[in-house]
Order: C-alpha cells, then structure tokens, then sequence
C-alpha cells in the first residue's frame, strides 16, 4: 500500500489552565489515506474537535498546547512548519467545515466574496475570475449561481451550510475536516449535507475525517472508524469490522445503547457512569471504572495499542492478555 | 382558491410592479431602511445635510461675506435685511453662521476621525492581541479617561498656542480612549464567533482577520458612538474658541462670535443668542441621528 496522506502519531494535546491541565488527547494515533473517509465517533468532551484544530494548528495558545507526537501530511510534519507556511495548507490541502453553519458565515460578506476570497488568498487570480469560480463552487453544491451576491442571512441552514461546503472545497484540497457538520440541521437536511458531502468527495478525491457523534451518520458515510474514548482512539478499524465485530467494551456498550428496529425492546441499555474528568485521569486504562469485562491487570498501566486482527486496532488489555471478554 | 387580496397585498403588488427585478440587500442597506423610518434621526440628519451645503458653498447663501464689516449698519436687530442682525462690526450674523459651519464641521469630523482611527487601532490590537498587550493599552486609556477631556483640550490647546489644527490636535487626544474602549468591547464579541476562526481555516492572515472579518461586524456601535462624539468634539471646539483658546477671530467661528458679542449681551440678544441656537441645533441634530443610528443598527431591534 502507499503512504499515507495523514499520519497521525502519539499526538497530545494538553490545555493548561490556571488551576489545572485538561487533557484533551493523549497519544492518538491513526492514519488517513488519499480519498478515503474516516470517522472520528466519541462522546461531548472525548477530543474530537481539538483533534481537528490540532491537525489545522488551530489550537489557541495558551491554553492549548500540542505537547508531543507528530502529525505528517503528503510526508511532511505539520507541526514544524511556520505560522505562513501553514496559511498556505490551510483552505488550501487541508479544509474544515465548521458545526455551525449560522456562524460559521461572515454576516457582512456576500457569499460569493466569501467562496471567491479563499480562491484569491490561494491562487494568482483577478478578482473577477474568483467570482467566476465561486459561482461554479455554488452550483456544484446546488445553489443557484445567480445568489452569489446574497448575504449569509436570506439563505436557509441548510444551504449556508453547503455555502460552508463550497468555502471549504473551493481549492479542492487533498484533505477535509468535517466537524459535526450535520449536527445543526435537521435530520432530513443533513442526508443532503452528508450526500452532497461525498458526491463531492468522490468527484474531487478528497479524501475526509468526519466528526460526529452519530454513529448512524458514520455507518452511511464512511471507509473507516476510530472510536475516541477519553482523548484515546480506542478502536480503529474499517467500517464492516467494527460494526460486525466491535472488539472494545466501549465500542461495544455504544452499540447496545442504540435502539434496534428489528428488536422489541422497552429501555435501551446505556453504558454506566461517565467519562473520568479531563483533568484527572487515570495511569491505567481510562474505561476501566466503566468496564463491565475489567481485571486487575487492566489496573496495570495504559493498555497498548494492539492490531487484533489485520487492520482492526484495539487499546484493550484483555485482548493482548489472551482471554477475549 | 383564489389568492386573498387584502389591502396590503395589494399595495405590495402594486409596488412590486415598479419596484426593480432584483432588489440589492445587505446589513447596511437594511439599517438604512430602519433608519429612513425613524423621523426624529431622518430630521437629525436634514439638519445635517443643510449645514453641510452651508460649508461647501456659503457664498451662494449669504450675500455678505464673513469678514465684511459695515460700521454704519454695526448693532442692528434682525429685519429683513439682516434676518438674524449684525454685530459690533456691523458683520451679518447669519452671514458668519453660514460661512462658521464649515469650520465647525471640520473641526468635528476630522477630530473624530483622528481619535477613532488611533483609539480604533488601539482598542483592536488590545481585544485581538489580549493578555499584556491589551493590558499595556488598556491601562494607559484609563489614565486618559480619568482626566476630564475638556481640561485636557484646554491643557493642549493652551501648550500649542491657538489655531484650526491645533484645536482639533487638542479635541482629538481626548476623545482617543473613547473609541479604544468602543471598538475593544466591539471586537471581543466578535473575535470567537465561528466564522472568525473559519477564515483562519481558510489561511486568512491575522490582519486580513482583522480588517475584511473582525471590524466590518464591529463597525455599528463604533458609528454611534462616532456620530455622537461629532457633537461633542463641536461643543469642546466652541467652547475653546470661547475662552480664546481656539480658533482665532476673525474667522467665524460659532463659539468665538459668541465670547465677542458676550460684553453686548445685556443690549444686544441677537449677537449671542443666533450663534449660540446654531450650536445648540446642530449638537442636537447629531444626537438625534446618533441614537436614530443605534436603533438602526442594533441587531436586537430587527423587526
């Protein structure tokens, strides 16, 4: 197999506060290959959205602070390069969609001027060939062209957030970060959204990390998963693996609290308890208070990353031990 | 089912008829519509509109000239000849008023220009810098702000000697931590909104942040508080020119016709009083279109 676009390894993102560290990302590691889609699932505070201003060095400092590992695109490290040169990768190789598309548009900018600056600050063209493009971005996400010159506020959710879709692919970059992107809309705007989404990942060969924490929006969009637990991608394999045959008890209590069309079920089992504070974890597996298959071994420091099987990554002590939970 | 036409539905398609295919809208355009409702800022701004022809052409207003003095026509009372009478000189007052408003007007506008664009640029570095930079900043406003403005002017104005630029030096300074504050408090509520840091994810450079993303959001409280120093750099000009320490006679001047004609005021009400209601209507026009502009620009307001 070829290299891989992103390589991510033992990347840890710590947020020092007065007070304390919260520690959003602690050795994550997990490679993005050219034109495929992965999804990042975890709970509210699991380090998804700091993952993804980690890779876009967007991470305000302070409080936030890359504190190791490296992240590697098209085979070179992100993290050493300058503040300028990451201007140029950013909307330019490397793009983000934003949660919100009612912010994520500057109120006082047409759309048009919107799509069209971020051509202009990556490509030598004339203010009138950038709209020209731009208007070409707005009819492949299926606006009208002739809107161009509408301001953010007389378009519906919906399309703003395919205005933030054209923003983001304007200058085809090699990589998308999809931030929750459905997670504003409504449930049937977000089937378009996530349509339109790899309709034109699939035209452009972007290749895309999909954030969310719907694992339903995941099983219809993307090749691979990780699954974050605690700042900690957890399970890491493609899409058939660990839907068929999740492997970590976390993955597997996310599974069991779903509700299932095909079963006659009254309550729908939660996993107990929640995620350990940020601030305060502990030196030994971070789901071990919550873990339903623990041992006393899982007390024994930090689980290892193993492949279980070809391409299907777990951070789970009772795998390497040999007993299968 | 045919459509329900109601008086207003009817208006609208009649209107529609003439109104243009495709009608341009924006944030701006929609304040000026909000405005154009509001009559006591649509008259504020008449009244301004009126002393702005006044400054650019006095000579097609007044047949007089500023400075042309008629001893034997010194101290009347308004008549038709003189509507608001002439003064120690024999000057027409309205004459001098008209020719006193482009000084007036520039000594406003430029003073405020001059503090919003070093108190603007001071107040943005401090909100987007933060920490000790906005602290440094921040600090030194405070000490200017504790000093009551008008002494300042004078302090200034009495350091460099008399004079137009002098005076608007001397106003200037003053208003500066105005706007500093004005326009940080403006730029802190825009500056973590979500499409700030998309156009940092899409390679936008901080300047560029600043000035296409940052302050175009920030701008509405930032024109109030703009139009409202107008009157008060107008008042502070008048006022320096009346204790002589502003712009010099024999230029009219709306303040120093009135520290003239002030030893007359007993026998002769019309020297003080028509300057005095110039500078009065003037201030209130600015307020009015100031608070008028508030209300058209607050976005909580949107009906």
């Amino acid at each position: 197999m070829n290299d891989p676009l992103l390589s991510i390894r033992d990347l840890t993102i710590h947020y020092e506060m007065e007070q304390s560290v919260v520690e959003a990302v602690n050795g994550m590691s997990f490679d993005v290959f050219e034109g495929e889609a992965v999804g990042l699932v975890g709970e509210t505070g699991a380090g998804k959205t700091t993952t993804a201003l980690g890779i876009m060095r967007l991470i305000q400092t302070p409080p936030g602070h890359i504190v190791q590992g490296s992240i590697r695109f098209m085979g070179e490290d992100l993290l050493q390069k300058s503040e300028t040169q990451m201007r140029k990768i950013r909307g330019n190789q490397i793009s983000m969609i934003f949660q919100d598309p009612m912010t994520s548009l500057n109120p006082v900018m047409t759309v048009g001027e919107q799509i069209s600056e971020v051509i202009r600050l990556h490509n030598h063209l004339s203010r009138k060939e950038a709209l020209r493009q731009a208007v070409d971005m707005l009819e492949m996400v299926g606006i009208p062209g002739s809107r161009y010159m509408e301001y953010p506020h007389q378009f519906s959710g919906g399309m703003k957030q395919r205005v933030v879709i054209a923003i983001a692919l304007a200058c085809k970059p090699k990589l998308l970060i999809a931030d929750e992107p459905t997670t504003a809309l409504d449930v049937t705007i977000q089937a378009q959204v996530l349509d339109m989404i790899l309709k034109l990942q699939k035209e452009l060969h972007t290749a895309t990390i999909l954030i969310t924490h719907d694992l339903g929006v995941v099983a219809e969009t993307c090749d691979k998963v990780g699954i974050l637990y605690a700042g900690q991608i957890v399970e890491f394999s493609n899409l058939h693996e660990i839907y068929k045959n999740p492997l970590h008890p976390y993955t597997k209590g996310l599974f069991g609290s779903l509700p299932d069309i095909s079963k006659k079920l009254t309550r729908l089992k939660p996993i107990k308890g929640l995620m350990p504070d940020p601030t305060a974890l502990p030196n030994y597996c971070s789901f071990y208070d919550r873990c339903d298959h623990r041992t006393d071994a899982c007390k024994q420091g930090e689980p290892p990353f193993v492949e279980a099987t070809p391409g299907h990554w777990v951070r789970c002590k009772c795998l390497t031990g040999g007993e299968t939970a | 089912m045919p459509k329900l036409m109601t008086p207003y539905a009817q208006k609208l398609a009649k209107n529609s008829k003439k109104a243009k295919q495709y009608e341009k809208t924006g944030p701006w355009i929609e304040a000026w519509r909000r405005l154009r409702r509001n009559r006591m800022a649509i008259a504020g701004l008449i009244i301004l509109l009126v002393l702005i022809i006044c400054s650019i052409c006095p000579q097609l207003l007044t047949p007089y000239g500023p400075d042309e003095q008629n001893y034997s026509e010194a101290f009347q009372f308004p008549s038709l000849r003189h509507p608001f009478g002439t003064d120690n000189l024999g000057r027409d007052i309205l004459g001098r008023i008209i020719y006193g408003a482009r000084v007036s007007l520039v000594i406003g506008l430029i003073s405020v220009a001059l503090s919003l664009v070093i108190g603007g640029l001071l107040g943005a570095a401090a909100a987007f810098y933060g920490g000790k930079t906005d602290n440094v900043i921040m600090r030194v406003m405070d000490i200017l702000i504790a000093l009551p403005s008008f002494l300042l002017a004078i302090a200034i104005a009495a350091a460099l000697g008399p004079g137009l630029m002098n005076v608007i030096f001397a106003i200037a300074f003053g208003g500066i931590p105005n706007y500093a504050r004005v326009t940080r408090a403006a730029i802190l509520t825009v500056k973590d909104l979500e499409y700030v840091e998309a156009a940092r994810a899409i390679g936008a450079a901080d300047r560029r942040i600043v000035f296409r993303h940052m302050i175009p959001n920030a701008l509405a409280p930032i024109i109030v508080q703009a139009t409202l120093g107008v009157a008060g750099a107008i008042i502070s000009a008048a006022g320096l020119s009346f204790i002589g320490l502003g712009v010099q006679p024999p230029t009219p001047e709306w303040g120093s016709m009135l520290s003239s004609g002030k030893q007359y005021i007993r026998t002769n009400w019309n020297i003080v009083t028509f300057p005095g209601l110039t500078i009065m209507l003037t201030v209130f026009a600015l307020n009015l279109l100031g608070d008028g502009l508030r209300d058209a620009l607050d976005p909580k307001l949107k009906r």
